[in-house]
Parts: structure tokens; sequence; C-alpha cells
């Protein structure tokens, strides 16, 4: 692998502390390091933006779900067909991209690292699937244990040490990387036709409650030492009010010891930050959970930013996607994962003209900018929930500067726009702000060591982006921040340059992150009887047929971590 | 008005996607430039003036320019894609996507269209001397937009869904029709002057299909209303009597469905609803 030298960029690197400075980065076998040798090639940066490749923490881009979105939707092929390169394969869909396609894009927009964050349990095998061929990024899966039968049992014994065990068996058996957890207890209350909407409601059958649920998985993450943190979608998804749940379900967790990252990563909350009592009433909940994520360091968001766009929803919360179906009437899939979870697709769009839409547009900025800390508040959409991941550039042009804002508010619902305190907010992001909030915090919450910054020794994912901080204003120039972000000038994967001027010039293959978590030998055995003769009971399939093996992983990349159990 | 000539230089083996036959695309451009537009033949890029002869002359603007298509087009797609003024004639069969998106002028074609012709359309004209294929007005495959405006006369016969997802406009068949005519309706006017083969307006929740042939019996999802003496299609009024049912009753919709009464005696079961 040839050497790299990246000359006089304005190096933004938030977790080292750099901010904006003229520096070299040296490029060895795909790390950082001090120095290289003169035979190295040299990228001539000087008036652009380096930053750290882009790490995004949640995003639908693989598994059983998206692949019935894609055959669900087939006019959103139509819209965004993309013909081959050189060195690219051709793909289609605006909303939900092919699966190289999404690689591609990924790239071109300067992201390196990707995780998909709901994959149930028994279909992970069809995400690795995908995941092994998206091009290019780096990624990994988030497994669903919210709604698992035997989670549920072990809760309801208080069986903690032995629900670790499971999980840690799940995570090696599916290769997933954190404990994801969707509307807990809802998804099995759907299979009778119901939801549980609130923390203290009881799981039909299970006599468990949701804050059983959440808690006890938020222990059994901090036993096992996973590297990222639980990460919550929480109860009454969509529903006018649900706003106090979220709030509930991040106080659940308030005195469970805290280690390197906060406790619980609840995510989406433009879909959970919702006030009022129906839907013409629907106000933003973002300033009271804003406030709540200042005062509590135990938790961290990311607000699922909604774009004016053509989208498909899809989750593991069938529930909440049948209440919407019912409001769009488009289209609508749902399914039951045997005795682990369920799922939902609908097809919508969102409009300014319409009041709910406009709110959820603005309690996701508003979110975004009252949260204090950057590092506990991450850029996504929820892609393709809010909308595709290609709008980052866009989000990032409303972070960044107030008139860009100000625009979009002056076309949306008038009704709206005279609920929203957005106006009033004048906050804009700094570009080192923008780095952290899509780079470095999603690479430290999720436990990465060598992404997210520019340090000796760290993974040589980069991108540069064609904006001269010291000469352009974000505020008033955030048309080319925009433009710049969307086509990275060149993005370097493992030290290899794979995007030059918004093109892809190379395929490479990324590597797929899984956590396997060292459980004490005794506690496993005993463990993995019990699950043998329940899977027997439960399952459709063999236990010793379930685990996927390592060598189904194109690229596999283990974190092993040291558990307590 | 400026005359332009189109001929196919060979016939086409695989289907071409000439988007750029359309007067806004030719208005103001010479002969060289038209040539020079790139369109795809399968997965190839090619250039215009390698598949057909250009000739004559374009108007300044795209409402001077009629373009005149000379011979078989019947694998040229999306001919008059998102076209606003002007006029296209071709002289033989068209292809698919024939007029998708239009949003005026007219399109006049001697032989027979494939399918999805005048998709997504909002405004303009498409005669079709003969027959039309399936999805005629509709919306693309998985869409829930149809045709939004205009009128679409077809002389012939004509596939199935024709006007899925219709949300205004007018489509009048002058022959028979497959299954499934107005299928998720939303509004507009459907006209078959002969005969359906059936299941006409399912999932509709408005609009009007008049059937001036059978209608191949109603969907059990219709109520019968009553018999009226004339149906009213636009500024037309057509006579009757009919046979008025509404609909789709799954959809809570409001759509209407006539079937003329001499052709439809296998409705006459209806009519024990109206001594009540």
């Amino acid at each position: 692998m040839p050497e790299l030298l990246i000359r006089n960029g304005h190096v933004f690197d938030p977790l080292n502390g750099i901010e904006g400075e003229k520096a070299d980065i040296f490029v060895r076998n795909g790390k950082i390091v001090e120095k290289v040798s003169r035979k190295a090639r040299v990228l001539n940066a000087s008036g652009m933006t380096v930053m750290p490749g882009g790490v995004d923490i949640h995003s639908h881009i693989a598994g059983s779900k998206a692949n019935c979105a894609r055959m669900m939707r087939p006019e959103d092929h139509s819209k965004d067909p993309e013909s081959k390169t050189k060195c690219t394969r051709c793909g289609v869909g605006h909303t939900i991209p092919s699966v190289f396609t999404t690689g591609y894009r990924y790239a071109r927009m300067g992201y390196t690292t990707v995780f998909e964050p709901a994959t149930p349990p028994i279909k992970t095998r069809h995400t690795h699937e995908e995941l092994n061929d998206i091009p290019i990024i780096d990624k990994g899966c988030f497994p669903l244990f919210g709604n698992n039968w035997f989670v549920m049992e072990y809760v309801k014994q208080g069986r903690i040490e032995e629900l670790a065990a499971y999980v840690a068996w799940m995570l090696e058996a599916t290769k997933g990387y954190a404990i994801k957890i969707v509307n807990p207890g809802g998804i099995e209350a759907w299979r009778w036709g119901r939801n549980v909407r609130r923390l203290d409601d009881l799981v039909p059958n299970f006599d468990v409650t949701p804050r059983e649920i959440v808690r006890a998985l938020c222990q059994v993450n901090s036993l096992l030492n996973l590297p990222h943190a639980v990460h919550v979608h929480p109860n009454g998804l969509a529903e006018p009010g649900n706003y106090q749940t979220t709030i509930d379900t991040m106080e659940c967790a308030r005195d469970i010891p805290m280690k390197e990252h906060p406790v619980m990563h609840v995510t989406h909350v433009q879909f959970t930050g919702r006030k009022g009592w129906s839907w013409p009433d629907v106000r933003s909940g973002a300033p009271e959970i804003a406030d709540y994520v200042n005062t509590h360091d135990h938790v961290s968001i990311d607000p699922g930013q909604l774009i004016f766009t053509n989208v498909t929803w899809m989750t593991a919360d069938g529930p909440a996607m049948f209440a919407l179906f019912k409001l769009t009437k488009t289209k609508w899939f749902n399914a039951d994962v045997e005795s682990e979870t369920g799922a939902g697709v609908v097809a919508a769009t969102y409009k300014k003209s319409n009041y709910v839409n406009a709110i959820q547009w603005g309690i996701g900025l508003e979110l975004a900018l009252l949260v204090k800390d950057p590092w506990r508040i991450f850029l996504t959409t929820d892609h393709p929930n809010g909308g595709p991941f290609t709008a980052y550039p866009r989000v990032i042009s409303w972070l960044v500067s107030k008139e860009a804002r100000q625009k979009v508010i002056d076309k949306i619902n008038k009704t709206a726009k005279r609920r929203l305190d957005l106006g009033g907010i004048d906050r804009e992001y700094s570009l080192h702000e923008i780095a952290t909030v899509t780079r470095s915090a999603t690479a430290k919450s999720l436990g990465l060591r060598s992404k997210g910054h520019l340090g000796v020794g760290a993974d040589a994912d980069i991108a540069i982006y064609n904006i001269e901080p010291t000469k352009v204003d974000p505020a008033k120039d955030y048309k080319s921040v925009r433009k710049a972000f969307a086509r990275a000038t060149f993005t370097i994967k493992d030290g290899r340059i794979v995007v030059k001027k918004g093109e892809v010039v190379q395929d490479v293959q990324g590597r797929t992150f899984w956590t396997r978590p060292r459980v004490s030998e005794g506690t496993m055995n005993l463990v993995t009887k019990e699950l043998e003769s329940k899977f027997d009971d439960y399952y459709t399939v063999r236990m010793a047929n379930y685990p996927i093996e390592e060598r189904y992983l194109v690229a596999s990349e283990p974190m092993t971590t040291s558990t307590e159990v | 008005m400026a005359n332009l000539i189109v001929t196919p230089i060979h016939e086409f083996k695989i289907p071409v996607t000439a988007e750029c036959i359309s007067p806004d695309f030719v208005a103001g451009k010479s002969l060289r430039e038209i040539e020079l537009a790139e369109v795809w033949e399968g997965n190839r890029r090619v250039k215009l003036g390698s598949l057909f002869k250009i000739q004559g002359e374009t108007g300044r603007i795209p409402n001077d320019c009629t373009i005149r298509i000379m011979g078989n087009v019947s694998s040229v797609r999306r001919i008059g894609y998102r076209m606003t003024e002007g006029s296209i004639q071709i002289d033989g069969d068209a292809g698919m996507y024939l007029g998708e998106r239009m949003r005026g002028g007219s399109i006049a074609v001697a032989g027979s269209a494939g399918s999805w012709i005048g998709t997504e359309m909002r405004g303009g004209q498409i005669e079709v001397k003969r027959n039309a294929g399936d999805s005629v007005g509709g919306s693309v495959r998985g869409g829930t937009k149809g045709m939004r405006g205009g009128v679409m006369m077809i002389h012939g016969d004509c596939g199935t869904e024709a006007g899925a997802w219709m949300r205004g406009g007018a489509i009048r068949i002058k022959g028979n029709c497959d299954l499934y005519a107005g299928i998720h309706m939303r509004n507009g006017t459907i006209v078959v002057e002969r005969n359906c083969a059936g299941r006409v307006g399912a999932h509709a929740t408005n609009g009007r299909i008049i059937v001036l042939g059978n209608m191949g019996g109603v969907l059990p999802s219709f109520q019968f209303e009553e018999i009226r003496a004339n149906a009213k299609a636009g500024d037309e009024k057509i006579p009757g009597p009919f046979y008025v049912f509404s609909g789709d009753v799954n959809e809570e919709g409001e759509g209407r469905l006539f079937a003329r009464v001499p052709d439809n005696l296998d409705l006459k079961w209806n009519e024990r609803f109206l001594e009540r």
C-alpha cells in the first residue's frame, strides 16, 4: 500500500482538540503515522478542510426490511438511477438505494463507517450478506433484544447474569455490535393486536414492563462492557404526547453506573419528542428533552432529522407502522419474526404544508440546537425514516446557518411556524462542531477507538472537503458548505483514495465490526444448556444451526470485551 | 409552424429511450444539435442522429414545433416526455411511456401505442388511432399518482388497468377495455364505448367510469344506487339509461360506475333494490 501525505489542510479533529489548524497528515499501511518516507504520494489539501471519515450511528441500510421496502417501492427506483462507471456498479433508489449504491453514496459524502441499527437476530444472516456487499464503508449491525421472549423471561425471573450471558451468546452468534431495543414489549403486544404505550404498562403474557426490560438490558450492557450504549427506540413512537415517555425512558436508567460512555442512546427523538394530545395540537417537546439531556450525562440522543421529501418508514415497531399506515393510506408491509421481534414498512411523503410534518422538522432541529454538548447529539436522518442519508449536507447547512433555516421556516405551514421556537434560536454550529456530531462523537459513542480522529494509530479514514475555513463563513455561505459536504474532494479509506472530486475511483471492501463479550465458561455452559431446550420449544431452527459462522463475514473485525459475568 | 421530420434509420431491435423527442427539447436548436442529443439504446448511450434521420426545421419556441415521426417507433420509449407545448405526430406505432408527465400540447398516433402512455400526465391531448397497451393514463409501477389532467382518446381497444390511480382528466376508449379499468381511481372520468372485461373501478375512491357496452359484472364492493336516464362526462351528456353504482365501499369511496342498461342485462337483478 503506497504511503500518503496530506499537506497543508485545515484539520478538524475534535477528539484531539485540533480546530482548523494547518497540519500535515501522514498515512502508511492504512493507519495514520508520525512520518512517511520521501516516496509518499502527496495530496495537496491547502485551502481545504480535512476531517476524519464520517461515522453514521443510525442508518437502516441493510437487512430484510430494507429489502422488503425495495420490493414494495418500485416507483422509488425509477426516480434516482445511477449508471455504472469503470469501477462502480449501476444502481437505483432514492430512499432505499441498492446495496452497492448505498456504499458509493456514503463514500461520496466522505462517510466511511455506517451502522445498521435494527436487525432481527434470526435474519441477521441476511443483513450480513448485504453488509458484505456494501462497498467501501465499514459497517456493523445492532440486533434487536427489546421483545425477545428469552430476554423477557430472564427479566421476569430477575436473572440478570444469565440474561447477560444470553446477550453475549446472541451478539457472538449473530455477529452483532450492540444492544438495540425497539418499543420494548410493544411488538410482543402487537402480536395480540395491542401496543404498550407507557413505560409501566404490562406486556401481555409476560408480566414484565418496558421499564424492567430497558433497565435490565442497560445493566447487561454495563456488565458486558459493550463498546456502545444501549440503543433505544422508546415506546409510543409517532404518537402525540410521547415526549414524556421518552423522558421517562431516559430517567429509568439514571442510577445505572456509567463507564466510558453514556448508559443509553435514545435514537430518532424527533419521532418521540411530541407534546400535545391529538394530531391538530401536536407541539414540539424538544425544549423539555433537550433540558433533560443537558442536565443528565447518562444519555445521548440523535434527532433523526426530517427532510421534506419522499421517504420510506421502516422500523421493527410494527404497531407504530400500522398506526401511521392508517393515517397515510399508502402502502404497508408488516412482519412478525418468530419469538424475537416484528417489522413494518410504510411509504410516505413529508410536505412543508403539512402541520405535523412541519412540527416534526422543527423538533429535530430544535433538539440539535438546544442540546449544548455536541458530544451527546449526533447527526442522523434515521435514513430512510426522516429522509435519505444523502440529505446530510442539507441538514448540515441548517445547523451552520440561521439564514438557511429561516428560508425553510418561511415556507412551512403557518400554524407550525407560529408554534415552533426554532426561529428564535440563534445558535449556529461551527465546522468544528459539525465534525464532532458527524464523526468524532459518533465514533466515541460507538467505542471505535481507531475511528473518528486523526491521531497517530487511527485508521486512515479521511474526508477532505473543498471548504476554506478561514475565508468561508458557513453561516452566510451555507450553499457552498452544503455543496462541499455533498461531494467530498477526496475520501480516503484505510489509506486508499476511494473518492476524487465527488466520484468513486476505487472500490474497496469495508470491514464488519462485531463484539465478542468474554463470559466465564461456567455461566455460559449453564445458559447454553437452558437455551438448547428453549430453542427446541420456541424456534423453527435448532440452536446449533442458529449462529452465523465468522467466515460468513468477508472482512470480520471482532472486538473482544472482558466482562464481569 | 415548423415541421421537424424524424425518420428511423433502421428497425430497432432493442428498446430505445428517447426523452429528447419532444418539442420542448428541439425548440430553438439546430438540426445538428438535435442529432447530437444523447439517448439510451439498451444499456448504451448513443447519439440520436445515429438512430434517426432528422430533417426539416424547428421553431424558436416549443409551441411552433411539430415533430413528425415517419415510421414505426414501437420500441422507442418516452417520446414527448414532459412536453408542455407543440405537437408530435407519429405515422406508425408508438412505444411505451408515450407522453409521460406531459403538461400540454398534443400527441397523435396513427397506429397503436404501447403501455403506460400518458403516465402521470397533467395536461394536453393524446390520440391513438388504433389500440393501446396496459395502464394508459396510469402511474408508474408502484406509484400512487396517475393522470391528473388532459384528455386521452383511444380509438381501438386498450389493455388492463386503464386509468390506474387516475386523479383527473378524461380518458375515452372507443373500443373494448381489459380488466381493472379505473383501478385505484381517485378522480376524473373514463368512458368505455364498448365492453369491459370486468372488475371495473376496484379500490376507487372517487371519479366516474361510464361503460356503454357490457361492464363484465360489478364488484361486490359496489352498491347499487339508481337507474339514471343520462350520464355526464364533462360537458357531454351521454344518453342511457344507466345502472348507477357507487363505491368502492371497502375504501369508503364515492366513485360512480355507469353501466348502460340494454347491454348489461346480467345486472338486472339489482333492480329489485329499487322497489323498496
